[in-house]
């Protein structure tokens, strides 16, 4: 693999950059600056920082107070725990009351491999979406993360993160990161199938594509990294010039972007959509990259699925 | 404002309270009349805050974290200037009403919203760190109820706010012994709650939660006290004012009959003429 640079040090390296000159930004940590690769902002901006204890309910409560003062907060801390530990902290104090609180849910999905569902993230995306008023985003890459984050710099509403933990191989590149917030990024068009697909699971759907190519497959890929607000639009055009759908997430096949992409087609333009997740039970032991091999998430699999759709 | 004009106040709010529970068919009446006097100390003696100064960031922060007590925080805030009381009583829980049943921030003067239990204090060391971060000297409110001290969630903002030594933050338990289920000490022990804060960290206070003058003087002595944040534990009666519903846990939440009602109206007036009369 290329790039070492995991997601989470793009959100670090983001903030320490901006931080400098907007004192408003305000980091918090549960006992998770490390694991959020953080301890530089934390060792950088002490006085723009804050330690909640391994306590993340609190967490996120002083996350939205601080922001209901004019702060921007940040508030870092495993995506398992952030998103169920202190799910009515984020539905209360952040989305309720209209606070300017991004949560970053880090080692989401299935990151932490052999340490078990306690440990895993595979319902964030349906928990965190069905809140009013919270936005839900999974950036692909590094240079796509550093977009988002600064996007979520410059408005004052709460959103969700989630980032995995391991470095993902690039979608784009220093030069080339075509980004408009709340738009899906086109990778890639086809008029065989069309392949939206979210986080880390972008990039094995742009391999699956090539490998398509090679059996005469022609896919479309959208990297719908905003979740919610979801673009609605970007899924009909893309429905609209394929035969089927391929939806590919590292979530439970419930209440995910698979869920939401079928609404949105079945509604408007309706095609065969097929959702790719994890299942409904705790996955089975291995590092991520063993678990997505063995479910059939990564280029073989997407691709395999894509070829039987169109067949 | 002088106390006794204050006291005199508080028995004419409450009849407020009364009449905006009927206006909207429910309250949680009990709590209502147990933390009004803390309310109305609070904004009335201590709160730098306006109906003008809402936005101002040197303005002093409160949240009623025990939200369900927001009949007595709508006639406080009427009382104040922030809302109308006769706005609040023709619409009061009526279809697409702003005015709900626990605080509601799009209403001038409601900094969080709130409801479920145990986010008041954790929300307010948010703010009180952030007042600290930009050496603003403005002061942060909370009040919460005993049979809230059950959420776990208290204790993380309790921890956290010693840790931080915050001086600029006052939390309120409303300690009026009673919950929906019963008394506090049968639902889950409360008692020693000064040696459970004293041993998070907090400059602990425990008052007359019924008595304006105590009220006023914890609030002051708050205000004083520093290098560690103040709890004020407000000793109170549910249902306070009237026999009708005092210390009555069928009145945490309840809709007084005609009956109940003018008993309670009776029993108010009494208690104002009698102040009034230097009784």
């Amino acid at each position: 693999m290329a790039n070492k640079i995991p997601n989470r040090q793009a959100i670090c390296d983001t903030l320490m950059e901006h931080a400098k000159t907007d004192k408003n930004i305000v980091v918090l940590c549960s006992d998770s600056r490390g694991s959020a690769s953080l301890t530089k902002f934390a060792e950088a901006f002490p006085e723009q920082f804050v330690e909640t204890g391994i306590a993340e309910q609190d967490l996120v409560s002083i996350a939205a107070g601080l922001a209901s003062c004019g702060k921007k907060a940040f508030a870092a801390s495993p995506a398992c725990f952030l998103t169920t530990r202190s799910y009515e902290q984020g539905k209360v104090d952040c989305a309720y009351s209209n606070t300017n609180v991004t949560l970053i849910g880090i080692s989401g999905g299935v990151s932490y491999g052999a340490l078990g569902m306690s440990h895993h993230s595979a319902q964030d995306i349906a928990a965190m979406s069905a809140i009013p008023n919270m936005r839900v985003y999974l950036p692909s890459d590094r240079f796509q993360t550093k977009c988002l984050i600064e996007a979520l710099l410059q408005d004052e509403k709460p959103a969700y993160v989630r980032v995995g933990r391991n470095p993902v191989e690039d979608v784009y590149t220093s030069e080339n990161t075509p980004f408009t917030m709340g738009k899906a990024v086109w990778l890639r068009e086809g008029s065989d199938i069309a392949i939206i697909a979210c986080g880390e699971m972008v990039r094995p759907a742009l391999d699956a594509a090539a490998l398509l190519k090679e059996q005469g497959i022609e896919a479309t890929v959208l990297d719908m990294y905003c979740v919610k607000p979801l673009d609605t639009e970007a899924i009909i055009k893309a429905a609209q010039g394929a035969k089927a759908v391929l939806t590919v997430e590292e979530h439970s096949p419930f209440g995910g972007l698979g869920s939401m992409v079928s609404q949105v087609v079945g509604a408007n333009c309706p095609r065969k959509v097929v959702n790719l997740a994890l299942p409904d039970a705790p996955v089975i032991t291995g590092t991520s990259k063993e678990v997505f091999a063995h479910y059939g998430l990564d280029a073989k699999g997407i691709s395999e699925t894509a070829a039987g759709l169109v067949k | 404002m002088e106390n006794r004009e204050l006291e005199l106040k508080s028995w004419q709010l409450r009849q407020d309270i009364v009449d905006i529970i009927m206006a909207g068919k429910g309250g949680h009446i009990g709590g209502d009349m147990s933390v009004l006097n803390t309310l109305l100390v609070l904004y009335q003696k201590h709160l730098r805050i306006t109906p003008e100064t809402t936005n101002d960031p040197n303005r002093d922060r409160f949240v009623l974290s025990k939200g369900h007590a927001m009949e007595a925080y709508y006639a406080v805030l009427a009382d104040c200037g922030f809302l109308s009381l006769e706005d609040i009583k023709a619409r009061f829980s009526q279809f697409g009403s702003p005015y709900i049943g626990h605080p509601n921030n799009k209403l001038n003067g409601i900094e969080m919203n709130s409801g479920s239990l145990g986010h008041g204090l954790p929300v307010c060391v948010g703010m009180a760190l952030a007042g600290k971060m930009d050496q603003r000297d403005y002061r942060v409110y909370t009040v919460m109820g005993d049979g809230e001290l059950a959420e776990g969630s208290v204790w993380e903002g309790a921890m956290s706010a010693s840790h931080y030594k915050l001086d600029n933050l006052c939390a309120v338990v409303d300690r009026n012994r009673l919950q929906i289920s019963g008394t506090t000490e049968e639902v889950m022990t409360q008692d020693s709650q000064e040696e459970r804060w004293a041993a998070f960290g907090w400059h602990v206070l425990s008052i007359d939660g019924n008595s304006i003058d105590a009220l006023d003087k914890a609030f002051t002595e708050a205000k004083a006290f520093k290098g560690k944040p103040t709890v004020i534990i407000a000793n109170t009666t549910k249902g306070y004012g009237s026999p009708v519903m005092e210390n009555k846990a069928g009145w945490h939440h309840h809709l007084p009959n005609a009956e109940e009602y003018q008993q309670i109206t009776k029993d108010f007036a009494e208690r104002k003429a009698a102040l009034e009369n230097g009784k």
